[in-house]
């Protein structure tokens, strides 16, 4: 079958830092994979380099049969790989509807596309604040619409950058539903993570990094039986 | 009454031109992060084409034609500069942007004169509208009634244009968060050229409309960008609304001002900028700045002791100036004074902007000061040398204790500008204050002692004291006041967790920062023999930011190099072409396209230690 | 004995109340953890306890010292240490010139132009270093530290001063699940080691469960319960507004140390 996503060979540098070392990742059609690993192991540092955020960055990246290392972010984004940052990054001063907006994008063929009546059932707390800024949201309201932001440009793909930061746990388990959602909807998805328990929710597949490098790769079934690569690298 | 009420009209028809301009200034800069310094040239280009137009197409439709067209051809120029220069600097620090737009400013002011000449050109008057109406009693210009209307319209215009079209709901996006609306899918690169245009366009517009009411010449950029700054500092850096507001202010300001206060009219926006900055530190509709904008001259390379090698070269380059009287002639020693004063010049501005974190553009303040207060030392109290010496930098320190008490409550842009202003404001007490200071003649005759007057004594004794101060700085950078100063600029979150009294330290910061710059300006004094109100204009401190810049932020040695460098260079090119304003300008772009890091950090990445990378991979 | 007593603390914003007359008391030696939804008033009343925010009413006395209405590097030098949700450290320098700041700073030395900032106080500071396995790190750029490592280096500042209580905003957010437990240990030795109190925020309630001798919860700007960890997980009231199911953080228990 063929991949959705195929990332080989990837490295990249930060000053004159090797951050990324032969990364390689894979994801199918209508599927969650998670990428695992400690803070500082290359997790955000893999998503920047997949969307063309980080400048010195080489490897092959084919999305859809095409091969995008060497496009322009803007470019990547609007052949459907959406992209959530870890630090939400939300138009403090533009209303809900106005963040919404920015993201809107035209519907690609064969992407089940979105509009913003389907985003307000998928997370309900928006509707209620269409116009309210994006500064007096809460951190867990916030998390929704940056997410919500990314589906308005109909991606067929999307990166979630540690999307269960610094939300309670109540949250967490509303973003893990509305995650759920997304793959129902025929979305192959991405998340980083560090909360396994969370992870495990939503992934069929996961992959963990270490110091630039991937260290396993295996169905999330698998790795929750295996201790022992638990151990060595999640220490949970 | 009557008299009053036309005065009051008068202001609203300038508002409308200032406020084309500041709106675009600070479209530009909320997006794109560049302070674009190259605004009033676009604001004077927009001017002379609009008059070679207009004199050009007849009727009123080639009138208001020529107008348009100007300000499209100007926008389309601002376009290409964009493409062809600003893309390249976007990831520069912001203050190295703020230098390659003062080189375009240098550059189109030298080629003004060359394509339209050097003589003021008096505009035609819009046809059907160059008569009077009757106000009270008064005649009153009917194209000054559409230049009132054309403000509100325009900022309706742009309203709009922001808040009910998806491009400028994406402009006000990028105004927060660039690198988030890339992420989004839009293409970046086109939105900040779609911005500069519109901005360009805004400022050209400004000057084509003017060229009824005033004539047009080559220095109406400087006057323009001044209060364009102040304009959009005073109503919050990004605000449109904001922007429309202060232009109101500042051109009543300006109408009843040359009324009530003659003779400080030309500082009375500055006041008022102090004024309104006081109480609200990011100006009238403005907010605190978010943390997608790093501080002016923010820079993260730990500073270092001198290597052994590093150490090598400076003793060379002391021995170089040791033995220089020896094969120089007069002209080469009086030049090697000067660049060792502003060397010293450079390095205090350096203290305070690159390890203190606060930018200033009124540098020259303190500068001047030094100097005056030699030179009231001498002409009132007939002082020697050597006392005076020690005694003027105290009217320096003076005013740094002042107006440093005011300036380290804010930051960023607003420090930068507050200095401006109390530059300003110093500047016209010495200008107005003919019986004391001699006004625009100077003062005259301040000559060293005996000893120090040929010019290779001279020379030496200002090397002396040059060195003595800068390894003076050095230490103080290294020491734990210096470390706290940089510690405040860091992270002022953990200056404050750490029981760090914040705006003490700065203070003492800026006042340091002052008294090294009042003793270069009164060893200046001296070599001159004369003081003049120059000293302490806008376009020395811009000198002490292009040196600074020049040299390199990072480094302690950068803006010694810098200064050199540049001061040897427009000695060069001023006494070989007339040209030196291009020369200079294009040298200037091209340094910045070519040495990001300043030319210190320059070498230091081709040739430095690459200690930090060696650790990191180690790791 | 009660280090630090909270009483009738409130500030509104507008209309609305972040925080609403909440009280509570930290104990000598205890690890207190301060639990609740986003935007409850964790960071509002946290910003008021070190002097960063204005409190609108109440009283915060540190071993019966009033410290309301101080600044915060007053409050830092009454001995209330801090670190941040984002970690904040002087990126232009070392790590090991990051704690000697905090100690010049103790010392009342900041203004001093003589000496060398860079050899003043280095044993004190690599000792600190040493209590937080941070020695081998001393002298790389603060910009380039792992961010685990930043928490760890923040800990060592804020043990600058000795201080009598440290108050952590979300100490282990970011960190894997090991470097979280480690983390936390290392604060519970220190705590037990220094006989000082710590209050901290936080998310992740495998931390929170594992390592808080007692636990608040604020909803809406009030504490809505207080007690033993056991306690406040079987909290009804607690479980819907806050902790859910419990699927996301671990089902079983790591023993409380």
């Amino acid at each position: 079958m063929k991949s959705k996503l195929d990332v080989h060979g990837l490295n990249s540098y930060y000053g004159g830092a090797h951050i990324l070392n032969n990364v390689h990742l894979k994801a199918n059609a209508s599927e969650v994979v998670a990428l695992l690993g400690r803070n500082g192991a290359g997790k955000s540092t893999t998503f920047a380099s997949l969307v063309g955020l980080v400048e010195r960055c080489k490897g092959s990246i084919i999305f859809d049969d095409q091969e995008i290392s060497d496009k322009p972010t803007h470019e990547i984004i609007r052949l459907g790989l959406g992209y959530v940052p870890e630090d939400r990054r939300i138009f403090t001063d533009l209303t809900v509807e106005e963040n919404l907006l920015v993201g809107k994008q035209d519907e690609r063929d064969g992407v089940r596309g979105w509009t913003e009546e389907m985003l307000f059932t998928l997370f309900p707390n928006l509707a209620e604040m269409r116009h309210r800024p994006g500064g007096q949201m809460s951190g867990g309201e916030q998390q929704m619409l940056t997410i919500a932001r990314t589906l308005m440009g109909n991606p067929s793909m999307v990166l979630l950058d540690e999307p269960s930061e610094g939300l309670s746990p109540k949250i967490v388990e509303e973003m893990a539903n509305a995650i759920l959602e997304m793959k129902k909807h025929g979305l192959s998805i991405i998340i980083s993570e560090q909360n396994l328990h969370f992870a495990r929710l939503i992934s069929d597949r996961a992959y963990i990094i270490e110091k630039g490098e991937i260290r396993y790769e295996g169905t999330m079934a698998d790795l929750d039986k295996n201790d022992e690569i638990k151990n060595a690298y999640l220490a949970v | 009454m009557d008299f009053l009420f036309i005065q009051f009209l008068n202001g609203l028809s300038s508002a409308s031109s200032l406020f084309l301009v500041a709106s675009g200034l600070s479209i530009i800069f909320g997006v794109t992060h560049i302070t674009n310094f190259a605004h009033g040239a676009f604001y004077m280009l927009g001017a002379y084409v609009a008059y070679t137009l207009t004199e050009a197409w007849m009727g009123a439709i080639g009138f208001w034609g020529g107008i348009i067209v100007a300000a499209g051809t100007v926008a389309l120029f601002g376009a290409l500069i964009e493409i062809i220069l600003l893309r390249r600097i976007y990831r520069s620090p912001e203050l190295f942007q703020l230098l390659a737009t003062f080189g375009i400013t240098l550059i189109i002011e030298d080629l003004v004169i060359q394509v339209w000449g050097a003589e003021d050109l008096l505009g035609r008057r819009a046809p059907g509208l160059d008569g009077a109406i009757d106000i009270f009693g008064q005649a009153f210009p009917t194209y000054e009634l559409v230049l009132i209307a054309l403000g509100p319209i325009c900022l309706c215009a742009l309203w709009l244009l922001f808040n009910r079209t998806r491009w400028g709901v994406l402009v006000r996006a990028a105004t927060q968060d660039r690198m988030m609306v890339s992420a989004l899918g839009v293409n970046q690169a086109w939105l900040f050229t779609g911005v500069f245009t519109l901005g360009v366009f805004l400022a050209a517009l400004g000057g084509a409309v003017q060229i009824p009411r005033d004539a047009v010449h080559n220095a109406m950029d400087l006057q323009i960008i001044v209060e364009a700054f102040v304009i959009v500092v005073i109503g919050g850096f990004g605000n449109v609304l904001g922007a429309f507001l202060a232009s109101f202010i500042i051109a009543e300001l300006n109408s009843f001002g040359i009324l009530l206060f003659p003779k400080i009219s030309m500082i009375l926006m500055f006041i008022v900028m102090a004024l309104v900055l006081v109480v609200r530190p990011y100006g009238l509709l403005g907010k605190a700045e978010t943390h997608a904008r790093t501080a002016l001259g923010n820079v993260v390379r730990p500073l270092a002791p001198l290597t052994r090698k590093a150490k090598n070269w400076v003793l060379a380059a002391l021995l170089v100036f040791l033995i220089l009287p020896i094969f120089a002639d007069d002209f080469v020693l009086n030049v090697g004074s000067e660049i060792l004063i502003f060397a010293l010049f450079a390095a205090s501005l350096h203290l305070m902007m690159g390890v203190g974190g606060m930018v200033s553009f009124g540098h020259a303040a303190y500068f001047g000061l030094g100097a005056y207060g030699v030179a009231l030392l001498v002409k009132f109290l007939n002082m020697p040398m050597e006392a005076a010496i020690v005694i003027a930098p105290l009217l320096a320190i003076a005013g740094a204790i002042i107006f440093g008490w005011f300036c380290v409550r804010l930051s960023g842009v607003y420090l930068a500008m507050l200095t401006l202003a109390f530059a300003q404001i110093s500047w016209s007490i010495i200008f107005q204050w003919d019986d004391v200071t001699g006004g625009d003649n100077g003062l005259l005759g301040i000559w060293p002692s005996e000893w120090a007057s040929n010019q290779q004594a001279f020379y030496y004794m200002t090397l002396v004291i040059v060195i003595a101060a800068l390894y003076a700085i050095r230490r103080i950078i290294f020491s734990p006041f210096g470390y706290t100063l940089r510690g405040c600029r860091d992270s002022l979150l953990r200056a404050d967790a750490i029981g760090i009294d914040r705006l003490r330290i700065q203070w003492f910061g800026f006042v340091l920062a002052g008294s090294f710059s009042g003793l270069a300006g009164v060893l200046y004094a001296y070599l001159k023999g004369s003081v003049f109100p120059d000293y302490i204009s806008i376009p020395l401190s811009v000198d002490g930011l292009v040196m600074v810049l020049l040299g390199g932020i990072q480094t302690v040695a950068g803006p010694i190099i810098g200064a050199g460098v540049f001061k040897a260079l427009s000695t060069i090119i001023i006494s070989h072409t007339e040209f030196w304003k291009i020369i200079l300008g294009a040298f200037i772009v091209i340094l910045v396209v070519a040495f990001p890091q300043g030319i210190v950090g320059f070498f230091l990445e081709r040739f430095g230690s690459k200690e930090e990378d060696i650790a990191e991979e180690k790791q | 004995m009660s280090s630090l007593v909270v009483k009738g603390l409130s500030k509104y914003f507008g209309g609305v109340k972040a925080v609403n007359n909440v009280d509570f008391e930290v104990q000598k030696g205890e690890l207190l953890a301060l639990i609740g939804p986003n935007g409850a008033g964790k960071s509002t009343c946290f910003n008021m306890l070190n002097g960063q925010l204005a409190a609108d009413a109440g009283s915060i006395k540190l071993f019966d010292e009033e410290i309301i209405g101080l600044q915060p590097r007053q409050v830092w030098r009454k001995g209330v240490g801090r670190t941040f949700q984002i970690a904040a450290t002087f990126t232009s320098m070392s790590v090991i010139e990051n704690v000697q700041m905090a100690i010049i700073s103790y010392h009342k030395r900041l203004l001093s132009m003589l000496p060398f900032a860079g050899s003043l106080y280095k044993e004190e500071a690599y000792e600190l270093l040493e209590l937080v396995s941070m020695e081998d790190q001393a002298n790389r750029p603060c910009g380039m530290l792992a961010y685990g490592d930043v928490k760890r280096l923040e800990l060592a500042i804020a043990l600058a001063n000795d201080p009598k209580i440290l108050l952590m905003d979300e100490p282990a957010a970011g960190m894997a699940p090991n470097e979280r437990i480690a983390l936390m240990q290392l604060t519970a030795d220190i705590v037990k080691d220094k006989g000082i109190s710590v209050l901290f925020t936080e998310h992740d309630m495998d931390v929170v469960f594992s390592h808080a001798n007692r636990v608040m919860v604020l909803n809406r700007g009030e504490v809505i319960a207080l007690g033993l960890p056991s306690e406040i997980r079987e909290n009804e009231e607690v479980q819907s507004i806050y902790l859910g199911t419990g699927a996301v953080y671990d089902e079983e228990l790591v023993g409380n140390a």
